[in-house]
C-alpha cells in the first residue's frame, strides 16, 4: 500500500515536473503553472508518506497557495500571445542544457556523498511539529533569523522593480 | 501497531474523502450534462459575454504590477505564519525555561519582516487611487 | 455522559460491527465521511433558503414562499433547475481548465470538514497538524478562482478573478494570524486538544471559552472579518460586484458548474465557521456547567447556526467596499492588530501566574487595554491613509 502510493506520487511528481518545462501540446505559461501545482501537491503526498506531516501542509500552504499566486500574477503581467509566438534561440538552448547538466551533476555528486538513508530514524509520531519548533528556535535560531533577511531582500527587490509604476 | 504507522493511517480517510468528493462533483456534472437542455449552438451564443457588446481585443488583458506587490507581501507574511505555528505550539513549554530565546527569536524575525512591510507601505503599495 | 450525546458514535460503531474486524476502521471512516457529506450537503440547501428568507424579512418582504410549505422545497426546485440548464462554454475558452475549476473549488473544501470536531468523540479524522491541514486545503480556492477567471477568456472574468485573488490573499494573513494566540495557549495544532483546553468551568459554572478573554474576543472578531472576506461574502463581495463586472469570475459559467461554485463557496463558509466555533467558542462544550446534560453535537450546531445567522445579518446590513478600501483595511489595520493580539495573549498567559485577590477583573482590563489602544491608533492611522469622504452637493 505504502510502496504503491510512493510510486504513484513519485511518478506524478516527475511526469508533471517534465510537463511544466516541456509540454509538447502547448507553450502556454498558465498550463505550465497548473502542472507545477500538481507537482507541488504530489510532492506533499511524498512528504506525508515520509511522516513529515507539518512539512506536507506547509508545502501546500506556501507553494501551492502563496508562491503559485505570485507566479500567476507575474504571468498576468506578461503578454501571453507574444510568449507563445517566441522562438527558442539556439544559443539559449545550449546554455540552458549546459546549466541543467551542471545542476544534475552537482545533485548526483551530493547524493553520492551523503549516503542517504543511513542512520535516519522515522520522525517521532507524537508532536512532530512540537519537536520541529523546539529545534528551530534553539539549535537553528541563527539560520531562522537569516531567513527574515532573505525575505526582506525579496520585498525590497519587488518594490524597487515596480517603483516606476508606483511613484 | 506502532504509533507512527497509525499517524499515516489517518491520512487514508483523507484520500478516501478526496475520492468521494471528486466522484460526487464529477457525478453531478455528468448528471447535469445528461439532463441538461441541449439547444443549437451558434457563433453569437458562444462568444464571451461582455454585456451584449462584441468583445474587443483579447480575453486576457495585462494587469497592474500592484497585484504583484500584494502577492509578495502575502508571501512575506505567509512564511512568517509558517514559522509562527511551531513557535506558538512551543510557547508554553519554552517560556519557563528559555523566555529570552523564545521571545527574542520571534521578535527579531518579526522586526526584520516589519521593516519590509513598512518600506512597502511607505512606497505606496496600497495607494490604488490614481 | 448521556446516551443521546454519543448516539451518532454508537450508530457508527454498530454499523461498523457488521463488517469483519480487518476492515472496520475503513468502514467507520467511510461512515463518518458519508455522515459529514450528508449533513453539510443538507446544510447547504437549508442555508441558501434561510439566507433568502432572512434577507427578505430584513428587507421587509417575504422571501421564497411558493414551493412547498413556507418555501421549504425551494432548494430542491433550484437544484432541479440547475441540473436541467444548458451548459454553455464560450468557444474561446480553455475547455479543460474551464471544466476543472469548479471541481478544484469543491473537492478540497470537503477535505476541510474532516478535521473539525462536531461533538464529543465526533471528528472524522484526528490529525496532528489539523489546523495547518485545514488552511492548506483552503488555499486551493485561490487557484480555482484563477482557473475560472483565466480560462473563460473574458475580460470581466479575469478582472473579477484577479480582484478575488488579491482579496483572498490579503485576508488570509489576518485569518491565519488570528488563530496563533489560540495555539499559544493550547499548545497544540490538533483541534481536539484545542477544544479540550476550553473544556473547564470557572466562576461557578461559566465555561472557559477563548472568546471570554480579551485576546479571544479580539481574535474571534478578526477571524470572522477575515472569514467573511475569504468566502467572498458581502460586504467583501466585490469579486462578484454585479454592477461593475457582471458576475466576476462566474460570468461564463452556467448550469451545474455554476451551482458547484456556489456549493464550494457555501461549504467554505461552513468550514471556516466550524473552525471559529472550535477555536474561539469552545467547540462542542456547553456554555454553563449545569447545561452539560444537553448533547455536545447540539451545542456545536447551535453555535454554528448562530454564526451563520450573523453572516447573513452582516450581508443585509453593510454596503460593498471599494478595492482600495478593502486592501488598506486588511494590510494597515487587520494584520498589525492580529500581530499585537499575539502580545496580548502572551501578557494574558504571564498575568495568569499573579497571586493576589480580585486579580481576574484587573487582568482582564489590563489585557483589554493592550488591544483596545492599538485598535484606536490603527483606526485613526487608517482613516488618515484613506481619501476623505465624498462631499455631496444637493440641488436646491
Amino acid at each position: 500500500m505504502q510502496a504503491c502510493l510512493f510510486y504513484l506520487f513519485a511518478a506524478l511528481t516527475l511526469l508533471c515536473g517534465v510537463l511544466v518545462i516541456a509540454n509538447p501540446f502547448t507553450r502556454n505559461p498558465v498550463t505550465s503553472a497548473m502542472f507545477l501545482v500538481l507537482t507541488i501537491v504530489s510532492l506533499a503526498g511524498l512528504f506525508v508518506l515520509l511522516h513529515a506531516f507539518f512539512l506536507a501542509a506547509v508545502q501546500i500552504l506556501v507553494y501551492a497557495g502563496a508562491v503559485m499566486v505570485l507566479f500567476l500574477f507575474v504571468i498576468m503581467l506578461l503578454d501571453l500571445k507574444e510568449e507563445e509566438r517566441r522562438k527558442i534561440k539556439a544559443g539559449a538552448g545550449v546554455l540552458g542544457l549546459a546549466a541543467a547538466g551542471g545542476i544534475a551533476l552537482l545533485m548526483i555528486a551530493v547524493i553520492r556523498q551523503s549516503n542517504a538513508g543511513v542512520g535516519l530514524k522515522p520522525a517521532s509520531a507524537e508532536g512532530s511539529t512540537l519537536d520541529l519548533g523546539k529545534r528551530l528556535f534553539t539549535d537553528y535560531a541563527l539560520p531562522f533569523e537569516l531567513i527574515s533577511l532573505v525575505l526582506l531582500v525579496a520585498m525590497i527587490g519587488t518594490v524597487l522593480l515596480s517603483k516606476k509604476d508606483l511613484k | 501497531m506502532d504509533p507512527s504507522k497509525s499517524q499515516l493511517m489517518q491520512y487514508v480517510p483523507v484520500l478516501m474523502l478526496a475520492v468521494v468528493a471528486v466522484l460526487f462533483s464529477a457525478g453531478t456534472l455528468a448528471a447535469s450534462s445528461l439532463l441538461g437542455k441541449r439547444a443549437r449552438r451558434s457563433a453569437v451564443k458562444d462568444t464571451a459575454y461582455e454585456c451584449g457588446m462584441l468583445p474587443v481585443g483579447e480575453g486576457n488583458t495585462r494587469l497592474s504590477i500592484k497585484f504583484y506587490l500584494v502577492a509578495m507581501l502575502f508571501i512575506l507574511f505567509d512564511i512568517e505564519v509558517v514559522f509562527l505555528y511551531p513557535w506558538a505550539v512551543n510557547f508554553k513549554g519554552m517560556i519557563r525555561e528559555q523566555p529570552g530565546l523564545i521571545f527574542g527569536s520571534m521578535a527579531g524575525f518579526m522586526v526584520v519582516l516589519f521593516i519590509g512591510y513598512i518600506y512597502a507601505l511607505k512606497k505606496g503599495a496600497f495607494d490604488w487611487k490614481q | 455522559m448521556s446516551g443521546l450525546d454519543q448516539i451518532f458514535v454508537w450508530i457508527g460503531h454498530r454499523a461498523a460491527g457488521w463488517f469483519p474486524a480487518s476492515v472496520q476502521p475503513l468502514v467507520s471512516a467511510v461512515l463518518a465521511i458519508a455522515g459529514v457529506m450528508a449533513v453539510f450537503g443538507t446544510c447547504f440547501a437549508l442555508t441558501t433558503l434561510a439566507e433568502r428568507k432572512v434577507l427578505g424579512r430584513m428587507q421587509n418582504r417575504f422571501g421564497p414562499n411558493r414551493v412547498g410549505p413556507y418555501g421549504l422545497l425551494q432548494p430542491l426546485a433550484d437544484a432541479v433547475k440547475m441540473l436541467t440548464k444548458e451548459d454553455i462554454v464560450p468557444f474561446s475558452a480553455d475547455k479543460t481548465l474551464h471544466f476543472l475549476a469548479p471541481l478544484v473549488l469543491t473537492v478540497p473544501v470537503w477535505l476541510a470538514f474532516a478535521v473539525l470536531p462536531f461533538g464529543r468523540n465526533m471528528s472524522a479524522i484526528n490529525l496532528d497538524a489539523g489546523i495547518l491541514f485545514f488552511f492548506a486545503v483552503g488555499s486551493a480556492s485561490e487557484l480555482a478562482v484563477f482557473m475560472a477567471g483565466w480560462s473563460s477568456q473574458n475580460k470581466y472574468s479575469l478582472v473579477g478573478a484577479m480582484r478575488a485573488i488579491a482579496q483572498m490573499i490579503s485576508y488570509e494573513v489576518p485569518l491565519v494570524l488570528s488563530v496563533v494566540p489560540v495555539l499559544m495557549l493550547a499548545g497544540s495544532l490538533e483541534l481536539n486538544d484545542i477544544v479540550a483546553a476550553q473544556g473547564t468551568y470557572t466562576f461557578g459554572g461559566l465555561a472557559r471559552w477563548n472568546v471570554f478573554t480579551p485576546w479571544g474576543l479580539a481574535g474571534l472578531i478578526l477571524f470572522l472579518i477575515a472569514a467573511t472576506a475569504e468566502s467572498n461574502r458581502s460586504p467583501f463581495d466585490l469579486p462578484e460586484g454585479e454592477s461593475e463586472i457582471i458576475a466576476g469570475f462566474l460570468t461564463e459559467y452556467s448550469g451545474f458548474k455554476y451551482a458547484l461554485f456556489f456549493l464550494g463557496e457555501y461549504l467554505g463558509l461552513f468550514a471556516v465557521t466550524g473552525l471559529a466555533v472550535t477555536l474561539f467558542l469552545g467547540g462542542w462544550h456547553a456554555p454553563f456547567q449545569w447545561l452539560e446534560w444537553v448533547p455536545s453535537w447540539f451545542w456545536f450546531a447551535a453555535k454554528f447556526g448562530a454564526l451563520i445567522f450573523l453572516f447573513i445579518w452582516v450581508r443585509a446590513t453593510l454596503p460593498r467596499l471599494r478595492l482600495d478600501q478593502l486592501l488598506n483595511f486588511s494590510w494597515r489595520f487587520l494584520v498589525p492588530l492580529s500581530l499585537i493580539n499575539l502580545l496580548v495573549a502572551a501578557a494574558w498567559y504571564w498575568t495568569g501566574a499573579w497571586k493576589f485577590p480580585v486579580v481576574a477583573p484587573i487582568r482582564w482590563l489590563l489585557c483589554a487595554a493592550l488591544i483596545a489602544l492599538p485598535y484606536h491608533w490603527l483606526g485613526r492611522a487608517l482613516r488618515g491613509a484613506m481619501p476623505p469622504p465624498r462631499k455631496y452637493i444637493y440641488a436646491e
